[in-house]
């Protein structure tokens, strides 16, 4: 094999397709995942967009109530399960994670295409709820009982199709944990393992334990449709509030599936642009592992009012709680490594900045729901949905964003245009915080999600919403169409643009089939400068 | 990693363990016919994890494996003991 040219000229299949998606390279692999994800993404986005659309005068915009229940559902199962859990790990993860540890390929390549398989196959199963039976499903993404095995809409293929999904996340998963202990490059103990791949080890066993959880819970919604098996019906015995628990057992530390690779993600990036070692390095393992293990136990806190016990409300608001605090440890952190860095102000760290912003806003909100006196106000209002799209899509969006034009030289082999890509940047983010930012004051008023009209008194605000949501999709607009046409005709990248430590930085970009001609041997830390 | 021993399981191990699981799934049959009262499901549920014993034991190697596995999956049963125990929290104080 010749290893001087790039992992994209290597062709087994004269159909140039077949090299793709027969492919067991973790770099082709990952680069599916982007393609799927991206294409996913512009569908999400569109029936955002036709959200706020709707909602920028009370009544009827411009569809019908159940067509808005129809389309929030699935633009929250396509942005959920097709989307930011997979996301990071899946693209990034398995493009990186081989070469950040020094190894060829992951320990299990046929399976990790087998993933990208399942992925595919659980999003058709999915998507064909919009087509088939009596109308898409409107249950929202929770698809919570009772009123998911009552609904008269299509229900069965989304959840089957979330069902499949689970399979694809749990290899993934378990692939990267028997990669991460048994690759790692001679010399690579476990405290000389960059940030990412430590985030998504712990991602990993979150991915490989709770997933099982959702899966069968789904099955049981089948079966209660299906066969009137009384698990959560009031009417057959069965209680409602078990499914939000078995739901929410997954479903919570799935959130942490989705920001833990978003924090390996600002970790690199961080000290790479500010030119010094992370500050605290064992802090940051120690509050990944922190973050994932807390996580399992704080489910809870979406339920409040859901009718469960005082106790059990008391005791998962303390959770929660607790969950910040390793949080606010990366936080510090991060800080501390650009405190008297130096910097380095390119694109990957303005994302990353970003990040830090919004990441915060959102966690700091999610206070105000962990808090029992203070969710019962905003719960179910515009204030959630605020809440938890800064910390998905200003947390995990902007990393993903932030990875993407950090490791885009890499990728492609291949320079973005800086200057476009800062304009990119700068709407994002103002039509980020146009969009959601009076959504906190709109639910604090009272407005309840999940509804295609609204008081008067409302209408001001959903304005400012929805010209932001203009203004957002503008941003995204120009960061794809520069990514893309950068990877077309952007200038040839060097090894190492950024001047970056970890070995990801040490191969070709793009990197050759097998990543390394001969494995390296680590003998210092990831970050030392 | 290279200089990792294999345990080789004799097959007879493997037999005897597997009469051990059919017996077992007929004892958990059979159990389901004594009236336990509110015992039933705590029968059903040893029963099982006693089987599931055996196959993370046996079949998936752990009683032969580095010590580290087995805190491994001690720590998961611990976790997925407590999550249960939380659910089951806010059933008994409702």
């Amino acid at each position: 094999m010749n290893q001087e040219v790039s992992f994209y000229e290597v062709k087994k299949y004269k159909t140039g397709i077949l090299n793709w998606i027969l492919s067991t390279d973790h770099k082709r692999i990952g680069l599916l995942y982007l393609y799927s994800i991206l294409a996913f993404f512009i569908v999400g986005v569109c029936l955002g967009l036709a959200m706020k659309l709707e909602l920028i005068a009370p009544g009827k915009t411009i569809m019908e109530a159940q067509t808005y229940n129809a389309v929030f559902t699935f633009h929250g199962i396509i942005m959920i399960f097709l989307i930011i859990i997979p996301g990071l790990p899946a693209v990034f993860g398995n493009f990186l994670l081989p070469i950040m540890i020094g190894a060829k390929d992951v320990a299990f390549p046929k399976l990790n295409l087998l993933s990208w398989w399942i992925y595919v196959l659980g999003a058709v199963v999915a998507l064909m709820s919009q087509f088939m039976g009596d109308g898409p499903p409107d249950t929202g993404w929770t698809f919570y009982a009772p009123y998911s095995f009552k609904t008269s809409t299509t229900m069965l293929p989304a959840i089957i199709g979330a069902f499949i999904l689970g399979f694809s996340s749990i290899l993934t998963g378990l692939n990267f944990i028997v990669t991460i202990h048994r690759m790692r490059a001679p010399g690579m103990t476990w405290l000389k393992m960059p940030l990412f791949p430590w985030s998504l080890y712990a991602t990993g066993w979150i991915q490989l334990l709770s997933t099982p959880i959702v899966g069968i819970t789904l099955l049981m919604v089948v079966a209660e449709r299906t066969m009137n098996i009384g698990f959560f019906d009031p009417a057959l015995g069965g209680d409602p509030v078990l499914y939000q628990h078995l739901f929410w057992i997954y479903s919570h530390p799935a959130v942490y599936i989705m920001i833990l690779p978003a924090m390996g993600t600002i970790s690199e990036i961080i000290p790479t642009f500010s030119q010094k070692t992370i500050f605290g390095y064992k802090a940051v393992v120690a509050s990944t592992l922190l973050i994932a293990f807390v996580g399992y136990f704080v489910w809870g806190h979406h339920m409040y009012t859901a009718g469960m016990s005082d106790t059990a409300v008391w005791l998962f608001s303390l959770m929660t709680f607790l969950v910040a605090i390793p949080s606010a440890v990366k936080v510090f952190n991060w800080i501390a490594t650009m405190y008297k860095g130096s910097i380095n102000l390119k694109v990957p760290l303005y994302w990353a900045l970003g990040f830090l912003f919004l990441f915060m806003v959102g966690g700091l909100t999610g206070l105000v729901l962990g808090a029992v006196a203070t969710d019962v106000q905003v719960h179910d209002t515009a204030f959630v949905v605020a809440h938890f799209h800064f910390v998905m899509f200003g947390g995990v969006g902007t990393a993903f964003f932030g990875a993407m034009h950090y490791w885009f030289p890499k990728m492609y082999g291949k320079m973005y245009d800086e200057s476009w890509a800062k304009v990119g940047f700068y709407t994002f983010i103002v039509g980020f915080l146009l969009l959601y930012m009076p959504m906190f004051w709109l639910g604090m008023y009272g407005m309840p999600r999940r509804y295609y009209d609204y008081l008067e008194q409302f209408h001001g605000g959903n304005i400012i919403s929805s010209f932001g949501a203009l203004v957002l999709v503008a941003g995204l607009a120009i960061i794809i169409i520069n990514l893309v046409t950068s990877a077309r005709k952007g200038k040839k990248a060097e090894k190492d643009p950024w001047h970056g430590k970890t070995l990801e930085w040490q191969v070709d970009s793009p990197p050759t089939l097998e990543n390394f001609d001969t494995i390296p041997v680590v003998e210092k830390g990831p970050y030392e400068y | 990693m290279e200089n990792e021993k294999h345990h080789i399981v004799p097959i007879k191990t493997y037999v005897y363990i597997l009469i051990g699981l059919i017996a077992l799934t007929f004892i958990s049959i059979g159990v389901t016919h004594i009236e336990l009262g509110e015992f039933t499901t705590a029968g059903a549920l040893i029963l099982a994890s006693l089987k599931s014993w055996l196959v993370l034991s046996y079949f998936m190697h752990l009683k032969f494996d580095n010590v580290i596995l087995r805190i491994f999956v001690a720590l998961i049963v611990l976790v997925f003991a407590a999550v249960v125990a939380i659910t089951f929290m806010d059933y008994m104080y409702r």
